[in-house]
């Protein structure tokens, strides 16, 4: 009995290598393929400024950057800078502000500058729920009929805008027009 | 030229380590002295020529010589001098290679003071040292060569070393870390070799404890380094933000804290024998868990610079390989649980035996918060993040719970300890502990903050575990100061070490209870006032840096007319990558920092600024470092060193 409790850590540890194998050939930044080309879930929060409602409508008049954000995020902190250079090249980029407090949100917006039309309270983070939201910070391209078209988990930097939302984001705008 | 040399240098490397994996443990089966002899000089060997590639990189970075790739992606030739060497282990390769360096580093060490072991004992050491040292070379130059080129097409010029790297703080605080990772690979082989041998008694655990203290020493700087680099750097003023990197650090460091107390007890008692075997393997495995984690991208990480799915695969079988393989090893070999000592209720194997739990359920915890998101993906759950409230949830009440038993522990005896002895010391501590816990807080704090019951439960903590420190320290020596001389050096580290923590716990709790963050608005001109300070925005001017451009604010803090610090925070546009990077300024004393830092431009000469007092934030770094001290000192115990003596007289005898 005492020599098969030595056995333990091994079996403990060779279910961990399981997941570990399983894991390797998933992308943690790689977007669950179910929401690309679906239509952006359908919502109704506050916007961060003034309270009024918003709703998924207000995503379909042009092609956004849909940004999911919070004040307690490590990496949003990197981000926000990126995202600031892309509001100036005239990017419309709409903030979802995940599971965050208002005035911590809007000091930290005037702190750091607000590259953001509008920013979606989404407080109880439902509406991330329904995103698939795993953390902060997100990036989502949307059409402007409102269509999912790309998602990123993590960091916005340079080389990302480049390789992966530069094209995709022009053509957009091309047939936008 | 060079690189070639660099190149070449470590597939001998690889060589000198393959036969070291192999003939010194094929000489301690077979009985052939010459062969176990030989594990030393290889040693030597291969730390030599790991040394000479890595000189051969760092000469290549000193250089400019942008057809390497790895140069090209990582310096530039506006970067300044000392950032280009620390650029050599700024990324994937270069830490590699220098993981490499430090473990061949390792590897001489013990072939240089382990004469006093048995030659059986140090030449299995040592070649299962070599055998993890043929893993990273193999990885090295199969996956991860940074002497790879890129010919015809050199470029003019390199993509320069990511921004946030430019500092003091990543020049010391990677290889700190390593040396701690890797030190654990020292323990981890004595482990291997005692199962091996079938050899666990004291005189094992004797001649491994100073290893595990140094390399539980150098870990514990690395990861207070990188706290404080953290703060500085990222521009924020957080000091720990459970990321998957840094609780890949945290993991192998709470492991190795059990180690050292576990070991303890095995070397004084002979008890938990199999669990100190078990802790050595636990505190590399962590390590070298650590780095697939952070190297195979298989987790999100700001850490995370470059992810390979192929180093992935070739990490995972170097884990499965040496982690099961070991417990394996255990499986079939360990000693079976024995009750060979026994102990009373309130021993200090009884206490050992507390630390270990919460120590080891810390850990858990850890490894559960940083693996589930990857497992619940596996398991199709959907992709699930999860954030420091959880772990502060469990790592706080399992630390405060460590440090009640810590101070309870220093007036416990082997084996049984006298209830009425142990009575008649407790309440001291305890009244002090509770006064000052309810009386302090309402001297310190101010109409914001209010009576802070955070700062009661610290004050409660830190009072606690330095009031019991002192009376057994009195009890010891008396009123003679002069008599803490005579104090062994295992007594004194391990006082220091346990001081550091309660100045830790002080610094993280006072910090979190009375931190004041202002983020205004400022033209020139303007003052705010936080916490009796004044501070003045004079404005912000345009100045080159040698590789950026940078805006610097001039923010003069004064109390009461009395000038304080004139502080000047930057905002740094990179030159090579156009990154722009917040420089805070700081004006730091051991019980409040001034923190300011610039956020956006606003209008015409008005900027966002970052204004923060935050108390005692320095007691966190500075029990950091205590800690590690505590562990040098106790490392260092003559009792080590006088054994090695006398069994090297008997060797000359015999």
């Amino acid at each position: 009995m005492n020599r098969l409790a030595l056995f333990v850590p091994l079996v403990v540890f060779l279910i961990l290598s399981l997941f570990l194998f399983k894991g390797l050939d998933r992308d943690p930044t790689e977007l669950p393929s179910a929401l690309v080309g679906e239509a952006f879930p359908a919502f109704t929060l506050p916007a961060l400024d003034d309270g009024r409602l918003l709703t998924e409508q207000d995503l379909k008049t042009q092609v956004t950057l849909v940004n999911v954000w919070a004040t307690w995020c490590f990496a949003c902190r990197i981000e926000h800078p990126m995202l600031n250079q892309l509001a100036d090249q005239g990017v419309a980029i709409v903030g979802l502000n995940y599971k965050d407090q208002n005035t911590k949100a809007q000091s930290w917006l005037e702190q750091r500058g607000n590259p953001y039309l509008f920013n979606i309270v989404d407080a109880q983070g439902g509406l991330g729920f329904d995103l698939g939201v795993t953390g902060a910070p997100e990036t989502y391209l949307v059409d402007a009929k409102g269509v999912i078209q790309y998602r990123r988990v993590g960091v916005v930097d340079q080389r990302v805008w480049d390789d992966e939302f530069k094209a995709l984001y022009s053509e957009l705008m091309g047939e936008a027009k | 030229m060079i690189a070639e040399l660099g190149h070449f240098a470590l597939i001998i490397a690889l060589g000198l380590a393959l036969m070291q994996s192999m003939v010194p443990m094929i000489g301690s089966f077979k009985g052939y002295t010459t062969w176990m002899r030989l594990g030393h000089s290889l040693s030597y060997g291969q730390f030599l020529f790991i040394a000479i590639s890595f000189i051969c990189l760092t000469a290549a970075f000193w250089l400019d010589d942008f057809s390497l790739k790895y140069v090209s992606q990582n310096s530039n030739t506006q970067l300044p001098n000392q950032y280009k060497i620390s650029a050599v282990w700024a990324a994937h390769e270069g830490s590699l290679l220098l993981w490499a360096l430090i473990l061949a580093g390792w590897t001489s060490a013990v072939a240089l003071f382990s004469r006093a072991l048995p030659l059986v004992l140090s030449a299995r050491i040592l070649s299962v040292l070599g055998a993890i040292s043929v893993g990273f070379a193999l990885f090295l130059i199969l996956t991860s060569n940074p002497f790879e080129r890129l010919l015809p097409m050199t470029p003019m010029q390199g993509s320069d070393l990511n921004p946030l790297l430019q500092d003091i703080g990543l020049i010391i605080h990677p290889p700190m870390l390593y040396m701690g990772y890797v030190g654990f690979a020292v323990p981890f082989a004595f482990a291997i070799a005692a199962l091996i041998g079938g050899q666990f008694d004291s005189a094992w655990a004797r001649w491994s404890r100073p290893w595990i203290n140094m390399a539980w020493v150098f870990l514990t700087i690395g990861i207070t380094l990188g706290s404080w680099w953290a703060y500085y750097e990222l521009g924020w003023g957080g000091w720990w933000f459970w990321d998957p990197v840094e609780n890949a650090s945290l993991m192998p460091w709470l492991a190795g804290t059990a180690l050292m107390h576990s070991v303890s007890a095995t070397e004084k008692r002979g008890v938990f024998r199999s669990w100190t075997l078990l802790l050595a393997i636990f505190a590399f495995s962590l390590s070298l868990l650590g780095t697939f984690l952070v190297r195979s991208g298989i987790l999100t990480s700001v850490h995370a610079f470059a992810a390979d799915p192929e180093r992935g695969v070739f990490m995972l079988m170097f884990l499965a390989l040496v982690i099961g393989g070991s417990l394996m090893l255990f499986a079939l070999r360990g000693p079976a649980m024995q009750k060979v000592a026994s102990y009373g209720g309130w021993s200090r194997e009884v206490m050992l035996l507390i630390n270990n739990v919460l120590l080891v359920s810390s850990l858990t915890m850890i490894l559960i918060g940083t693996l589930y998101p990857l497992i619940a993906d596996v398991l199709e759950l959907g992709k699930i993040s999860v954030g420091p409230p959880y772990f502060n949830f469990f790592f706080v009440p399992l630390s405060v719970g460590l440090v009640v038993a810590v101070g309870i522990a220093v007036f416990t005896k082997w084996k049984a300890t006298d209830s009425r002895l142990l009575l008649s010391n407790i309440p001291y501590p305890l009244v002090i502990a509770v006064t000052g816990a309810v009386v302090l807080p309402f001297l310190m704090g101010d109409a914001d903050s209010g009576y802070s019951i955070t700062a009661a439960i610290t004050l409660l903590l830190t009072l606690w575990l330095l009031a019991t420190i002192v009376i057994d320290l009195k009890a010891k020596i008396g009123t003679n100061l002069a008599r803490i001389a005579k104090l062994s050096r295992s007594y004194l580290g391990m006082q220091l070490a346990h001081s550091g923590l309660a100045i830790l716990v002080l610094g993280v709790g006072m910090s979190a209870a009375y931190d004041k963050i202002r983020e205004l608005r400022m033209a020139p001109g303007d003052s705010a006032v936080i916490s009796g300070y004044q501070f003045d925005f004079k404005g912000v001017n345009p100045v080159a840096g040698p590789n950026f451009t940078a805006f610097r604010g001039q923010i003069t803090v004064t109390k009461g007319n009395k000038l304080v610090a004139n502080l000047f925070p930057e905002k740094r546009q990179y030159n090579a990558g156009g990154q722009v990077m917040t420089e805070a300024a700081i004006d730091p004393s051991l019980i409040r920092d001034i923190y300011v830092s610039l956020g956006e431009s606003l209008a015409e000469e008005a900027w966002a600024v970052s204004l923060q007092v935050k108390p005692f934030v320095r007691c966190i770094w500075l029990g950091g470092i205590l800690i590690g001290i505590g562990g040098l000192i106790a490392a260092t115990d003559r009792r080590y060193r006088r054994r090695n003596k006398q069994a090297n007289n008997r060797e000359v005898k015999a």
